[in-house]
């Protein structure tokens, strides 16, 4: 039986236009949609399986606004059956304070006969892109961290349960087996985030959401502000809409030279 | 002391990542007074890697090796690191924002209780130590603040151009063989499967190439893309979306965490032109857009376009090619 912990942020989608506050310290949330990450929809969908393949439970906490409560009820209705809202801010937070944030959640779930053996985050945040949280937390917690990995899997061998965890490296598809408790760290690609359904989103509805608020004081990011860079004027030459394009499109690959065989 | 992680590919030599951060480490020297940079190398140093890294201006050639070395562990690495850190009295450490130097700096930061900034594209001051870097999926930039010692940030992939020293360095090699903690091993890669083979070398030097992107649909969505290359006689090169999803080999990936390319053309197809993919292929003399979406950055940065969707408009362009070459 493996509890796990998923962690998970509420940030500006980015695959759309974003706006700046006139501070510079975040996205203009007046003129964005929000979501969940990609990494991060996967590790929701990596901690319910595992939680049913091993008959534990599957544990979602952010941290973030209010408004976060969004995502957390997104997991819930995917298939994790607690949640926990650490209320703040995360623009006002450091990698380093959401670490100590999400360990000291991990250890006072534990204190109270709740350990988390397995908690799983997204690789990066797709808004603050630090690329570092997870790998703080393990050594907040004095545990052992497998670092973007696609798939996890966690199976009982001498009786004692270890997570077997692979990804693309650089030499070729790496896996990991790490005794439990442990962190991971999750890139997409490796699984496919099942859509919730409606008795999935009445259900989530009616689950508790433990609400806390900072344990420490955050000594918050080392941002002085976030720009947008100028947009370059387009000089784009538009050849033409749909297939009708095409003598259009070869007229210039023979006028480039790239034609000839 | 500056120094660099440089990562080697699977025949042994710096990758092109690597070698930009060298570039970019040499150009913060350049600012702070000439100190000196070194690297540091896990596993063996060949006489050709040691003159590549002599060539970038190196000092010093940190090897690490021994049993601790032998499988990749974050931590692992991290504790070589620190060990170089000590030997060295660096200041700075920096590695290419690849998978694995992202990993090992951000070990070393928890471990030393510093910052780290990821995906650094430029620095702006050196008193305060001002750097600018990636955030929201590329569409900003962040100004940030590194107050720390050691300074630990992690570059760009194609954010600066490799460039060889005006002056080589000596590239001494120095050998360490640190004791790993058993605590730094127990993450460690326990088998690893061959990877595709990598052709990433015709990528890189093709004077087309054919690009496919999210817009391709799914795994079954290339075949008139790959027609049209065929027709050119140009490789495919690829979104990181593309190969995230196992649609295509990684190798075949165009950009900041891929292979950077300079055709004369490049045909990028349902590509949106994010500034990570368009940091692999900005040096393509032109640019030939084919999107649903008018207003895609690859559109309006690309010198011509075609607006439609990819799977009727590659196929109109593949049976004009074989009418003109039948008639
Ligand atoms: C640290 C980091 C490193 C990264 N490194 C890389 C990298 O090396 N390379 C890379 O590519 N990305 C990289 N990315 C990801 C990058 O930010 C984008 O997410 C990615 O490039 C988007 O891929 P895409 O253009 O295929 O998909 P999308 O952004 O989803 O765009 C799809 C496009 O296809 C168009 N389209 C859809 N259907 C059709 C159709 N039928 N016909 C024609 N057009 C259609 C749409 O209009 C859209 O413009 C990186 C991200 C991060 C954070």
């Amino acid at each position: 039986m493996a509890s796990v912990l998923v962690c998970v942020k509420r940030v500006p989608d980015s695959s759309s236009e974003i706006v700046l506050t006139d501070d510079g310290q975040a996205v203009d949330g007046r003129f964005a949609g929000f979501t969940m990450s990609q990494h991060e929809q996967c590790a929701v969908e990596l901690a319910v399986q595992t939680a049913s393949a091993t008959g534990g439970e599957a544990t979602v906490l952010t941290l973030g606004d209010a408004d976060a409560l969004e995502q957390v009820r997104a997991a819930l209705a995917v298939g994790c059956t607690a949640a926990t809202h650490v209320v703040a801010d995360s623009q006002q937070l450091g990698p380093a304070d959401v670490a100590r944030e999400i360990a000291a959640v991990v250890r006072d779930h534990e204190a109270a006969g709740r350990p988390h053996d397995l908690v799983l985050l997204g690789h990066d945040a797709a808004d603050t892109g630090d690329f570092q949280v997870g790998i703080r937390l393990a050594y907040e917690l004095g545990r052992p961290v497998v670092n973007g990995v696609t798939r996890v899997t966690v199976e009982e061998v001498d009786g004692r349960p270890v997570v077997t965890a692979s990804g693309d490296g650089p030499d070729g598809h790496e896996t990991y087996r790490v005794p439990l408790p442990a962190v991971v760290t999750v890139l997409e690609g490796g699984v496919e985030p099942r859509y919730p359904t409606v008795p999935g989103r009445m259900k989530a509805k009616k689950i508790p959401v433990e609400e806390r608020e900072l344990a420490a004081a955050p000594a918050g990011p080392a941002r002085v502000r976030w720009s947008l860079p100028p947009a370059a004027p387009s000089d784009v030459h538009v050849l033409g809409k749909g297939p009708e394009a095409a003598p259009a499109v070869v007229d210039l690959l023979e006028q480039l030279g790239v034609l000839a065989r | 002391m500056i120094l660099v992680l440089v990562e080697k590919d699977l025949a042994g030599a710096a990758v092109e990542v690597s070698l930009e951060t060298l570039t970019f480490a040499r150009s913060l020297s350049d600012a702070g007074g000439g100190v000196p940079v070194d690297a540091v190398v896990v596993g063996d140093v060949s006489p050709a890697l040691q003159s590549q890294l002599a060539a970038y201006g190196v000092r010093d050639v940190h090897a690490l090796g021994g049993p601790g070395f032998a499988a990749f562990a974050g931590a692992a690495w991290a504790s070589g690191l620190e060990t170089v850190l000590a030997a060295s009295r660096s200041v700075v450490v920096m590695a290419a924002g690849t998978p694995r130097g992202g990993e090992v700096l951000a070990h070393l930061a928890a471990r030393s209780g510093v910052a780290m900034a990821a995906n650094v594209v430029a620095f702006d001051g050196l008193a305060p130590f001002v750097v600018r870097r990636q955030v929201v999926g590329g569409q900003a930039v962040e100004e940030m603040q590194l107050s720390t010692r050691p300074t630990v940030f992690t570059v760009a992939g194609h954010a600066v151009e490799a460039a060889p020293a005006a002056t080589p360095g000596p590239a001494t090699l120095v050998e360490h063989a640190p004791e790993v903690a058993e605590s730094d091993l127990v993450a460690r890669v326990v088998s690893t499967e061959e990877p595709a083979p990598d052709l990433s070398g015709s990528l890189k030097s093709a004077r087309v190439v054919v690009g496919a992107g999210r817009g391709a649909g799914s795994e079954g969505g290339f075949d008139d893309l790959l027609e049209l290359a065929d027709l050119l006689g140009a490789p495919l090169g690829v979104s990181r979306v593309v190969t995230s999803l196992g649609w295509r080999p990684h190798h075949e990936q165009v950009g900041q965490t891929g292979s950077r390319i300079s055709p004369d053309l490049y045909i990028p197809c349902g590509i949106s032109g994010a500034i990570q993919h368009w940091a692999g292929c900005s040096s393509a003399k032109a640019i030939l857009a084919i999107n649903t979406d008018p207003d895609a950055p690859m559109v309006t940065k690309a010198t011509h376009a075609v607006i439609g969707d990819l799977h009727e408009v590659v196929p109109a362009i593949n049976a004009e090619i074989r009418r003109r070459r039948a008639g």
